[in-house]
């Protein structure tokens, strides 16, 4: 039997066709991550392009509606960006910033976490008491508060293109404790097995014990926990966002363009703000679904 | 019990040390307060003058234990935002976060027990599935979102609900509250069911998931092998065991109610401490961010306390060994 055809007959494969919910989630994953990814080229048009931009577009109602313009199926903004293609680019730099916030919490937090886990001691206690008491606050505040750190730290012309990088850092901050003290625990356990043993009596470094003897023993439930932070990083993104500490009007993710539109809900150009709420809501429940589903299908004790 | 509290507030006090140290980084090097202060143009003799007025020549511990001792007097100095003592702006802005806080938390128990309660009993119930999937949603969107969900069908849409700030307030010395006038109480509905909307769906899947658990336990069937009524197992013997983990996630909750503030507080205009921050942090505004991160590490203290003290209340157990079984 081939590789291909084991994966396709595994029970992992098996019980992800036999469950609705995870097939559907998949799929408006794959969705989003496709449009995402492909937004500059199957995007309708190009929301960053300032002279493809006609203010007469602006304030469109969508396709389906009596104002509507078959060009814009979605509606414009205030701008006169087509909605489509804004959420398409928008989509891309949320998934972005969403991906790589993950991404740092997980290097911060497995090093972190593996080092605790193996010296223990004094490096342990520390690490954990630092991750105690960032836990007791909301990760979302940490990220607020980081996030005006770095701002205030930043010379003002910087502001506008670190800011991606700067929400990246301070999303990776809030999220990095729980990785750190789920590895933390698999490696105290990992520490005692022979295999560990005999690596130290062949004389093995302790940096190379960690990172290629224990790191992928500890490795399944961190990836279930990084799914489910997917979720929590792209709404915190979103979040500060929306709250205007975020991204900036010419780089939207998401929650930029619900924001913007909040200032047009009222006036009735609703389609501003729900279609890209929409998207983002759809996402996020997928990829919590999702992560749920993994957690159960991974745990063999649920079996 | 008096040795476990006093315990638990030694425990607190190096967290406190912590935060401080933080926030007093912040405020002490992030920002120049001196050329803040001085503006383009200025001696040599005036920056050495004014860092000495502010403390800045000063060691850095002997910086640290003064502004301890300040921050203990409630003194954090001047906003560079609104140029008023950050101490007056917060004060004049809890009444409006702490009201919104308690009333969405009063709603999330209210609402969330008996739904889970009612979800735990009839688990396969057509209203139990709604249930379920309206507590999906209620996870899974971001607060600012449903935020403007209730926005446009109950304000613009139905025109039944102011959509942002307090309506009026009566004023008690320092304290100004909207529950006494019409207009400050419907405009406290919208905001204070986008903010319990996270906790009490919370609250009901922990509710459902212990109930469900609870059921199953041999206590419940003995009960029933007495003859007890259906009705009095449900409330009497199994909602009462439910209760300990609800307490815990609903005070630890109460936390994150404040830090959620701030979201539904922007979205409503809500003329609270989150609003104050957020546009604190829009323009760097350091004393009031360091000023506003001392007091939720207060708030997250004294929670955590209030939690321990109600497993007293509520636990016969913890009781009966003095605390020393946790």
């Amino acid at each position: 039997m081939n590789a291909a055809a084991r994966i396709l007959d595994s029970d992992f494969l098996y019980g992800f066709r036999r469950s609705p919910v995870a097939v559907i989630s998949f799929l408006i994953v794959l969705i989003c991550a496709l449009a995402a990814l492909l937004a500059p080229w199957i995007a309708p048009h190009n929301p960053f392009d300032l002279a493809s931009l006609n203010l007469m577009d602006s304030l469109k109602p969508p396709a389906f509606l009596p104002d509507g313009d078959a060009a814009f199926l979605l509606g414009t903004d205030d701008q006169g960006r087509d909605m489509l293609s804004a959420m398409m680019y928008g989509t891309r730099i949320s998934l972005f910033v969403g991906i790589l916030s993950v991404a740092l919490a997980l290097i911060v937090g497995i090093a972190a976490g593996l080092l605790a886990g193996y010296a223990g001691g004094a490096i342990d206690a520390v690490l954990m008491r630092v991750a105690d008491v960032q836990l007791t606050f909301p990760a979302i505040l940490i990220a607020l508060l980081v996030d005006g750190v770095v701002r205030a730290v930043l010379p003002r012309e910087f502001h506008e293109r670190a800011e991606i990088y700067v929400l990246i850092f301070a999303i990776g901050i809030a999220l990095w404790p729980q990785f750190a003290r789920t590895v933390r625990g698999s490696t105290m356990v990992e520490r005692g097995r022979d295999y560990v043993m005999a690596a130290r009596v062949i004389g093995l470094s302790p940096a190379r014990i960690m990172a290629s003897h224990i790191l992928p023993n500890v490795l399944g439930p961190v990836m279930v926990l990084a799914t489910l932070n997917l979720g929590i990083a792209i709404v915190t993104e979103a979040t500060l966002s929306f709250l205007g500490v975020g991204l900036p009007p010419t780089q939207p993710s998401l929650g930029t363009l619900i924001r913007i539109g909040n200032d047009f809900l009222f006036s009735g150009e609703w389609w501003i703000t729900i279609f890209p709420g929409i998207m983002l809501g759809a996402m996020v429940l997928a990829i919590n679904l999702l992560g749920d589903w993994l957690r159960d299908a991974l745990n063999p004790r649920l079996r | 019990m008096f040795a476990f509290i006093i315990a638990r507030l030694l425990q607190s006090i190096p967290v406190l040390l912590a935060v401080a140290f933080i926030s007093f980084a912040m405020f002490a090097y992030i920002g120049d307060p001196v050329t803040a202060m001085l503006g383009q143009d200025y001696t040599e003799a005036q920056r050495i003058a004014v860092t000495h007025a502010l403390g800045l020549d000063q060691p850095f511990f002997v910086q640290y234990l003064h502004f301890l001792w300040q921050a203990l007097h409630g003194d954090f100095g001047l906003s560079y935002r609104l140029a008023r003592p950050v101490s007056e702006l917060i004060l004049e802005r809890l009444p409006a976060t702490a009201e919104l806080s308690f009333t969405a938390a009063f709603l999330a128990l209210l609402i969330g027990v008996p739904m889970g309660v009612y979800t735990g009993i009839r688990r396969t119930s057509p209203i139990s599935r709604l249930f379920m999937i309206f507590s999906l949603v209620g996870i899974s969107l971001p607060t600012f979102l449903i935020g403007i969900l209730l926005i446009l069908v109950f304000a613009v849409l139905l025109g039944w609900l102011p959509s942002f700030g307090r309506g009026d307030v009566v004023h008690f010395s320092h304290w100004s509250t909207g529950f006494l006038t019409l207009s400050g109480l419907k405009s406290l509905i919208l905001p204070a069911i986008t903010l319990g909307l996270f906790q009490m769906t919370l609250i009901m899947r922990l509710v459902r998931a212990e109930m469900l658990e609870v059921l199953r336990s041999d206590y419940i069937k003995f009960a029933r092998a007495r003859g007890l009524s259906q009705r009095a197992i449900n409330y009497g013997h199994a909602l009462k065991n439910t209760l300990v983990p609800v307490i815990t996630i609903v005070g630890l909750q109460l936390g994150g109610l404040l830090a959620f503030s701030i979201v539904t507080e922007t979205v409503f205009q809500w003329p609270g401490m989150g609003l104050l921050l957020v546009q604190s942090i829009g323009v760097a505004d350091i004393p009031v961010m360091s000023a506003y991160l001392m007091l939720i590490a207060v708030v997250f203290v004294v929670i955590n306390l209030i939690v321990d003290l109600l497993y007293f209340a509520v636990d016969p157990r913890l009781r009966a060994s003095g605390g020393a079984a946790r």
